[in-house]
């Protein structure tokens, strides 16, 4: 399926929605987005080929399909997975496909570095829970796929009903989704004069001639 | 800013620390770093949407000249005659020229006798230097950490920020320093080391770290097999890897076009001196190895962690940390090898040679000498890639060519080939290759079951000449 919901933008105060789980430890981004699906200058038709290697492993296995494919996952903003979630490759396109998918949130035990600051260029929150909780969060998610959960970014807690579970979200990664600074890009350009003095201090811009 | 304050002093501490000093522009209000970028390397896969970007932001390359670009990832390895026979792979390519054409991007492009794989052509242009911080859109950025840079892999969103402000939102790793004692064995080579590392540390072991490699082995280090150490930090977890500059680097530069000529050499290599970890420098962890006791090493699962010297079985559920356990038994399934078994003596279909892991000179001229005067096995296909195009030159310079070919094997064109399939280079079904690329993932190679052994090129052609996976020292001792 394709997103239905606007890309994120502004503020990223919460992120309510059912929930798709993808077990497993070290799942990398070869595997989010394979990459022949790489070859394209834009990012538009990547969201059907989410975990397409994978989807066409498991499809038709008694095992039963992948939780991308099944009925009831449709639709679904909440990815939920365990340790080490995008390993690997630096493609942008593993987020970009998840996000063309529907996802707008990623509960997670942990990260790899650079799919994490991609998710957040993106406006994408990745949060952690500890391994017990996650498996908790997991098991209460897959019991009731039709089940609304909400990710409560600022206060770093996930909720479904009276239930709540508390996650982790660092300092800075969660004032610059609430402030919707999550975007750095304007940040950067801000700093023009730093920028210059920086570069002059550097003596290979100079050509290790500065006296 | 005073001319007297241009040349500050190099604080204290650890490379990483004085770098990382160095080329702070601002805090952000976010509370991440904002970092300058001395040089950023693009490519045409994580470019484009970049340059889109950067267009639909209404701005322009802050730095022209600090971005450097080549083509590696879809060119094919046969011919590499225009327009390519795929016409996406043409449209990402002349999406490439299109943009260094309108924002001033030097592009050393196919036959301009300096393309190549990213990580093989700035190092050896003399474009990646000591001190400097480096960002690519590819993971294995961090293979210019060898020559004592901060360099890692970026998004394509990261991409469009470098190319509009030249700097990047960071925020600031710890340091463990991988101290490696004592002497390389004969055959044993910087990818079973950084290998034998993963497998001890594990994938997830550095995430949130830099690596520090040091110590007697790393000191002993050509340039080439420093590359291949911190090209692979990031299959450990670490966003970047790092050896301290030495004279071995200083040597490797010397006379390479974009270094430092002339009188500013000198002053280039006493700047370059002072930015190794001071002695009293503070690591947030160390880890030791020796190197004397590591074999050559291979993996046989589906993570780079998922490693064991080639003398040793396939682990057992019960000889693995029950963490790992569902990964070892997706990784039984999808390799389909028994645990307990020994790894040597696995049959292979495909042979490759190359990557930016090991697709240097050093790494072609290791696995000739296993070649020579041997033939590659019936039904073998077994094919080496020079990471670029000086590369290929030096080789051919030597004969290795003509020697690789009357061996069985094929001489391709530079490129990044079937380290990850975005050319016609593949496998097929459920081909098992032994490779010298970075990355055993499953579908890595370009089938969604094909099953990939790494391990460094000497045992590459040691797989290839006998058909099976082999202990390269049995050949390199015949």
């Amino acid at each position: 399926m394709s997103s239905s919901t606007p890309f994120p933008s502004g503020s990223i105060s919460s992120v309510s929605g059912t929930t798709v789980v993808v077990r497993g430890d070290d799942i990398d981004t070869d595997r989010i987005i394979p990459a022949r699906f790489l070859k394209c200058v834009t990012f538009d038709a990547l969201g059907p080929a989410a975990f397409a290697d994978d989807r066409a492993e498991l499809a038709g296995r008694a095992s039963g399909q992948h939780p991308f494919d099944r009925p009831e996952h449709q639709g679904a903003s909440i990815l939920l997975v365990n340790r080490n979630f995008g390993c690997g490759s630096s493609r942008e396109h593993a987020p970009q496909a998840l996000m063309r998918w529907g996802i707008r949130v990623v509960v997670g035990e942990s990260f790899a570095e650079i799919f994490y600051g991609n998710c957040l260029a993106l406006g994408i929150p990745c949060l952690m829970a500890d391994h017990d909780t996650m498996l908790a969060i997991q098991q209460a998610a897959e019991a009731d796929p039709a089940r609304s959960f909400s990710v409560d970014v600022a206060e770093a807690t996930l909720r479904a009903g009276e239930q709540s579970w508390p996650l982790d979200l660092q300092q800075g990664p969660r004032q610059m989704l609430a402030t919707g600074q999550w975007d750095a890009t304007g940040q950067l350009l801000a700093n023009d004069e730093a920028l210059v003095a920086t570069v002059q201090r550097l003596p290979y811009l100079s050509g290790f001639t500065a006296t | 800013m005073a001319d007297s304050d241009r040349r500050i002093a190099v604080s204290s501490g650890t490379l990483y620390d004085k770098v990382w000093d160095l080329h702070q522009v601002a805090q952000l209000p976010g509370g991440a770093t904002q970092l300058f970028i001395g040089l950023h390397l693009i490519h045409e896969v994580t470019s484009p949407q970049a340059f889109a970007g950067l267009k639909d932001l209404g701005l322009t390359v802050r730095h022209p000249e600090r971005t450097v670009a080549t083509v590696d990832h879809i060119v094919p390895t046969t011919s590499q005659l225009r327009p390519f026979a795929d016409p996406l792979a043409e449209e990402m390519l002349a999406t490439l020229e299109a943009n260094c054409a309108e924002h001033g991007i030097t592009l050393h492009g196919l036959g301009s006798g300096r393309q190549g794989i990213v990580h093989v052509i700035a190092p050896e242009l003399g474009l990646t230097q000591p001190g400097m911080t480096v960002a690519c859109g590819d993971s294995h950025t961090s293979t210019h950490g060898a020559f004592g840079a901060i360099a890692f892999g970026i998004g394509t969103s990261q991409v469009r920020d470098v190319l509009a402000s030249q700097s990047l939102a960071m925020g600031k790793l710890k340091v463990r320093r991988i101290w490696v004692d004592g002497k390389l064995q004969s055959g044993v080579y910087a990818k079973d080391l950084v290998l034998h590392v993963i497998r001890t540390l594990g994938v997830k072991g550095g995430v949130g770290y830099a690596y520090e490699f040091a110590g007697p082995a790393i000191d002993a280090l050509s340039m080439e097999e420093r590359m291949t150490l911190c090209n692979m930090a990031i299959e450990g977890g670490a966003r970047c890897g790092y050896v301290n500059p030495d004279q071995v680097t200083f040597d490797y530069l010397k006379g390479r076009p974009f270094a430092p000529s002339g009188s500013a050499w000198d002053e280039a290599v006493a700047w370059w001196s002072n930015l190794a970890s001071c002695a009293d420098a503070v690591f947030d962890h160390e880890v030791r190895f020796d190197a004397a006791s590591i074999a050559p090493t291979i993996t046989w699962g589906i993570t780079p962690g998922q490693g064991i010297g080639v003398d040793e079985t396939v682990p057992t559920l019960e000889q693995t940390d029950p963490d790992e356990r569902p990964l070892a038994e997706e990784a039984y399934r999808y390799m389909d090898l028994q645990p307990g078994a020994p790894i040597a003596g696995t049959p292979v279909d495909v042979c490759f040679i190359g990557s930016c892991t090991n697709g240097r000179l050093s790494d072609l001229q290791a696995a000739a000498a296993v070649a020579k005067g041997r033939h590659v096995a019936p039904g073998i296909k077994a094919f080496v890639v020079p990471g670029s195009e000086q590369v290929a030159a030096a080789a051919e310079a030597e004969g290795l060519d003509k020697l690789f070919v009357e061996a069985g094997f094929e001489w391709r064109e530079p490129g990044c080939s079937m380290c990850l399939a975005m050319n016609p280079d593949r496998l097929e079904g459920r081909q098992i290759s032994a490779s010298s690329s970075n990355r055993n993932f499953k579908g890595r190679q370009g089938s969604a079951s094909g099953r990939t052994l790494l391990m460094s090129p000497a045992m590459v052609a040691a797989a290839a000449i006998n058909g099976r996976v082999s202990d390269v020292r049995t050949l390199l001792n015949a």
